[in-house]
């Protein structure tokens, strides 16, 4: 682990599954550029079956919310009952809702 | 590896839907085929990817950082299913390959070959046998080695033998991703610092009397490695010179390894991997 090694900056990870969906952020990784990423990604987060599409992104490429603003943000969803359409029935053979 | 290990899909989130290379493959050794030739030529390929793979789990928590050794572990992994694979089908190919093992023993064949047989009885090539050297020298053993069984895998997809065929188109999609990872990593300590250069070098000049042998002829059933040798030197002659690297000039180790000419690490290999196996013959596990 020397001082070289430290540099390879993080990514964060995001998978596909063979049922479809989105891709799921699974983790994060350490590789030299993106191409390795990508390699390191197979590797690491792909070995029991998980997924058949990836993708990396430095994490520094990444702009996130801040806890500190967490109440202003997302407080007033909060109590806003009529945006669910919690009023209907789905029937049981209607997956991923 | 089929349903029996795959439970419940539904309870998770990626499913399973595992796959058997073998699914519907007919077994029966086709007409015209010697059975001990078909046997031979799969203790062959199987002993190559049992050796390598011994070779490779030993770097397990040594590489040089999580994601590589994760990645040096999934390839031993590769290798050790098609070792399993060849070994079964050489023991159901010809049962008098198999070491006796003591009356009732639950041992299954393809145990008894790899954990049962002496140094002398191993057909893998040398190159897969020697000891670990720092990770330029897995580097470039990788290299060579998947290089080679890449392009005799490719041609054994339509072998006669429906078994060997699967084996084939199963292990070219595992094989061409470990000639990718080595051969990333041959270019990046190519041009990275003089040190890994020096280092790729030293490895390259130390392993490149067993190349050779990855393509000398083997007459007889099966893809004869020797067919292949053109194609293995026109890749390894691209990747040095993507690489900037001279193709090395030393004389090739007398000998192979399919007709027992091994080194005395193999046998230092086997002390090991076979001593708690050798201790329990007739152990259940």
């Amino acid at each position: 682990m020397s001082a070289d090694r430290r540099e390879w900056p993080l990514y964060e990870v995001f998978v596909r599954g063979k049922r479809g969906l989105n891709h799921v952020h699974v983790g994060s990784l350490h590789a030299a550029d993106d191409a390795m990423a990508v390699r390191h990604a197979r590797d690491v987060y792909t070995r029991r079956n998980e997924g058949v599409s990836i993708w990396v992104v430095r994490a520094d490429a990444i702009t996130a919310s801040s806890p500190d603003e967490k109440d202003p943000m997302f407080a007033p969803s909060g109590d806003k009952v009529y945006r669910h359409p919690t009023f209907y029935d789905i029937p049981d053979n209607v997956p991923h809702m | 590896m089929n349903d029996e290990y795959a439970g419940d899909s539904s309870q998770w989130a990626f499913g399973t839907g595992f796959e058997d290379p073998l699914a519907g493959v007919d077994t029966t050794v086709p007409p015209g085929v010697d059975p001990a030739e078909l046997a031979a030529y799969c203790l062959m390929l199987g002993d190559d990817a049992l050796i390598m793979s011994q070779r490779l789990s030993e770097w397990c928590s040594r590489a040089p950082d999580l994601e590589e050794d994760i990645a040096l572990a999934n390839m031993a992994l590769d290798l050790l299913g098609q070792a399993r694979l060849l070994l079964t089908r050489a023991a159901a190919a010809d049962p008098g390959v198999v070491p006796v093992l003591p009356e009732g023993s639950p041992v299954p064949a393809e145990d008894a070959l790899a954990f049962f047989r002496d140094a002398e009885q191993f057909r893998n090539v040398r190159l897969a046998e020697v000891e670990n050297g720092d990770f330029a020298h897995v580097v470039v053993r990788l290299l060579l080695f998947s290089v080679a069984r890449l392009a005799v895998l490719e041609r054994l997809r339509t072998s006669p033998d429906q078994v060997l065929a699967a084996v084939a188109a199963k292990g070219v999609k595992e094989v061409a991703y470990h000639r990718d990872w080595a051969g990333r990593w041959f270019l990046t300590l190519a041009q990275g610092t003089e040190e890994s250069r020096r280092r790729l070098e030293a490895a390259l000049d130390a392993l490149w009397p067993y190349q050779a042998e990855l393509v000398a002829p083997r007459p007889g059933f099966g893809v004869d490695p020797a067919t292949v040798r053109d194609e293995v030197d026109a890749v390894l002659d691209q990747v040095f010179a993507v690489s900037g690297v001279e193709r090395p000039d030393r004389a090739p180790l007398p000998g192979t390894g399919g007709e027992g000419a091994h080194t005395g690490a193999l046998a230092a290999l086997l002390a090991e991997m076979q001593v708690v196996a050798r201790a329990h013959p007739s152990g259940r596990w």
